[in-house]
């Protein structure tokens, strides 16, 4: 088959079985959107602004575990579609995405629309690529999917100029089955000896823990984890990343551990003499102050890129390689050995572990006049059955999704953990919402996120995703003013919006629903009602207390010992526990 | 300490700059960086020489290894290994310095490479001390430039940085 550059490349994503990209056209992809406009298997999503391109395909790869796909053109639409590149990348989410580029011979003179995107990108991509030859788009495309979809999965940035699509160089055509790169070798299973040497000290354990993240999603060991879990009666946590890796109604899960984590998790994880960190990378948001981390403690640590091994916290035994396969190599050895977990010192420790939890740290005033976000949320999780895809921006709302949404299946719950974007939710959303169009998928966000990337409601439309948007509107960047409560004595520099647009009448002007909430008593019915209308995107603008605080929270210096926590309800003060 | 990482790497544009942009990204300091290709032309080769503690050098090879256009690398201070670097000095030479300044190129084995009737340019290889050690000899008034390649080191024995 004889093709142009243009074709080659719609050709190439066909063929590597991409179902939609996420784009928005310009003067240096035009012949892309030409061959597009030529074919009907590739369904191309026109976002409002890249960035919403960006955070779609991430919210897509996220729910499939497939590649998301973007096309942007060069220049502006090349650094709008970064901050949606950093934010896949913080995340380990792998993307595909192909960014038009000024013609080869005017590479380098400041052209029109020119930016240097490779360069740009360098540092937030698992690695990039700039196509200088026609012959090389397959090829490289074939690559570019190996390389974001294996081993720590990751961004790829493939660019090309303009003058390597046009419709006038013909070549022949062949997609690569399968592809090797000399240099890029993932490792699969783990070292035996550490794997035995784990399982040991494992076996051996007095008061341990399990805390896995986000890597046990993205390597597909949901199942894996599970078994492992219950085999060992031991307590799991998960990080953000990775909530709904194991069930969060399971009775040994005992919450998230870190800043926002459950005190529960927290002093377990203080407390613990052996953690197992599984798909884990030992972020700042979870270890709080790194000399006060576990002091009591051995670790284990499996992750398939060994850079993420003794980076921040010095493990014990390290296990490199992919999660799945480890954890069944190490089920086996744990099934073939004559030790059993110590049923005596796991008894003790599942006690202390039930007075912890007896603090009920995520209590909260459920007598209020207000409406308390926490609420909006329980009611959400009973009102979906849990079985929602979540989304969610950053900020308060997003620590209280992650709280009080009680995730049991791995993918369901989608926000940006590590770069903590802004605006990600509802674009985020409506890729979820393409690939599962007869799941609910509801965006958590809040008055500031949502204003981010509100353009998004427009393409809603357009594609007919209706998800729904769960606005906790405090009319504060509620993050910011609990910082500036507890860290600046209550100085809201410029974190209070004087004017907030009308979102009711926002969405309909979108074309969509609108709903306002200002009372307890109407939450319950309007999420019922906004589920119940399943061809329409549906925004519920909740009027929430504006007061109201993310807790416990371990504050910045702090170990895990250290959390504040809520005083009696309905006080303003708070005390520290420790 | 002291580390001297040796690099085989694809002969790719863009290649050098992944290297030098995690050091800055990651906050690693590189003391000095030599390149160019192997005798396979696909191949480049690499001497970066960095300090750190052992955590820190630790994370730089990891991160390094992580690089898809770094195909394979040895830490050279890990084991016996010789290294050498190039300098050529430049030197006011007139008078008495003339014979002066030869016989000190002569003692440091070093060659004088390039002569005008009131300079000279002194070639040198060696270790980076005895480079040092050659600088510190001369009047530093004397010195108009000095060049230095920076380190490239190869480690002893059968083993070898190769495919």
């Amino acid at each position: 088959m004889e093709l142009n550059g243009a074709q080659i490349l719609v050709q190439s994503l066909i063929d590597e079985g991409v179902e939609y990209i996420f784009g928005y056209p310009g003067g240096a992809v035009l012949h892309l959107y030409d061959a597009l406009f030529q074919q009907d298997e590739l369904k191309h999503i026109l976002v409002r602004h890249e960035q919403g391109a960006t955070h779609a395909a991430d919210g897509y790869a996220r729910a499939t575990g497939k590649a998301g796909v973007v096309l942007v053109t060069s220049g502006p639409g090349a650094t709008n579609a970064v901050t949606g590149i950093a934010t896949a990348y913080m995340d380990s989410i792998p993307m595909v995405i192909i960014s038009g580029q000024v013609s080869l011979p005017v590479i380098g003179s400041d052209a029109f629309q020119e930016v240097d995107m490779v360069g740009i990108t360098r540092p937030c991509v698992k690695h990039n690529f700039l196509i200088k030859d026609v012959t090389k788009i397959a090829e490289t495309i074939k690559k570019a999917f190996y390389i974001a979809t294996t081993g720590r999965p990751g961004p790829v940035v493939v660019d090309i100029p303009k003058d390597i699509t046009a419709p006038n160089i013909i070549v022949p055509y062949k997609y690569p089955k399968k592809v090797s790169i000399r240099s890029y070798n993932p490792v699969l299973t783990g070292h035996k000896g550490q794997i035995k040497k784990a399982v040991d000290l494992l076996l051996s354990a007095q008061k341990p823990i399990i805390y896995s993240g986000g890597g046990v999603i993205l390597g597909e060991a949901s199942k894996e984890l599970i078994e492992f879990t219950h085999r060992l009666g031991y307590p799991i946590t998960n990080t953000l990343m990775g909530l709904g890796a194991f069930p969060a109604t399971d009775k040994q899960f005992i919450g998230m551990l870190g800043m926002h984590g459950t005190y529960e998790a927290n002093m377990a994880m203080h407390e613990s003499d052996v953690i197992i960190a599984i798909g884990a990378r030992f972020d700042d948001r979870v270890t709080g102050k790194l000399d006060l981390f576990c002091p009591y403690a051995k670790i284990i640590h499996i992750d398939v890129d060994p850079a993420s091994i003794s980076k921040t916290v010095k493990v014990d035994i390290p296990i490199v390689g992919e999660v799945k396969p480890v954890l069944e190599q190490m089920l086996e050895l744990i099934n073939e050995s004559k030790k059993k977990p110590d049923k005596k010192a796991l008894e003790l420790w599942w006690h202390q572990i039930g007075q912890w939890q007896a603090v009920n740290c995520l209590q909260y005033d459920s007598e209020s006049l207000l409406i308390k976000p926490q609420y909006v949320i329980e009611q959400l999780y009973e009102v979906t059955k849990g079985d929602a895809y979540i989304t969610s921006d950053v900020g308060q709302h997003q620590m209280w999704a992650a709280q009080y949404y009680h995730f049991d299946k791995p993918r369901r719950w989608i926000n940006s953990g590590g770069l903590g974007t802004m605006g990600f939710g509802l674009p985020a959303a409506i890729g979820v919402k393409l690939a599962f169009p007869e799941s609910d998928v509801a965006c958590i966000t809040g008055d500031a996120s949502i204003q981010m990337c509100i353009q998004e409601l427009s393409t809603a439309l357009q594609y007919k995703t209706p998800v729904k948007i769960i606005n906790l509107n405090n009319r504060y960047m509620g993050m910011v003013r609990q910082w500036q409560e507890f860290s600046y004595q209550s100085r809201y520099s410029h974190s209070y919006m004087d004017t907030i647009p009308e979102f009711v009448k926002l969405a309909e002007a979108y074309g969509h629903v609108g709903m306002r909430i200002d009372k307890p008593e109407e939450v319950r019915p309007a999420l019922e009602a906004a589920f119940a209308m399943k061809d329409r995107t549906v925004f519920l603008d909740v009027m929430t207390d504006i007061t109201e605080n993310v807790y416990p929270m371990i504050e910045a210096g702090k170990g895990h010992h250290e959390m504040k926590l809520r005083v009696a309800l309905g006080a303003s003060t708070d005390r520290e526990l420790a | 300490m002291r580390h001297i990482i040796s690099i085989l790497m694809e002969n790719e544009s863009g290649a050098l700059s992944r290297v030098a942009g995690l050091f800055s990204a990651r906050g690693y300091n590189i003391e000095s960086l030599t390149v160019a290709p192997t005798q396979d032309p696909s191949l480049s080769r690499m001497t970066l020489v960095t300090r750190g503690s052992e955590e820190i050098i630790e994370q730089i090879t990891k991160q390094l290894n992580k690089l898809i256009d770094v195909v394979k690398l040895i830490d050279l201070a890990e084991s016996s290994h010789i290294e050498r670097e190039l300098m050529m000095v430049k030197i006011k030479a007139t008078g008495a310095m003339r014979d002066e300044i030869r016989s000190m190129a002569g003692i440091f084995r070093g060659k004088i490479i390039d002569v005008t009737p009131t300079t000279y340019i002194v070639e040198m290889t060696g270790t980076s001390e005895k480079l040092d050690a050659f600088l510190a000899a001369i009047e530093p008034d004397s010195i108009i430039e000095a060049v230095r390649s920076g380190p490239t080191g190869i480690s002893r024995g059968e083993k070898g940085l190769h495919l």
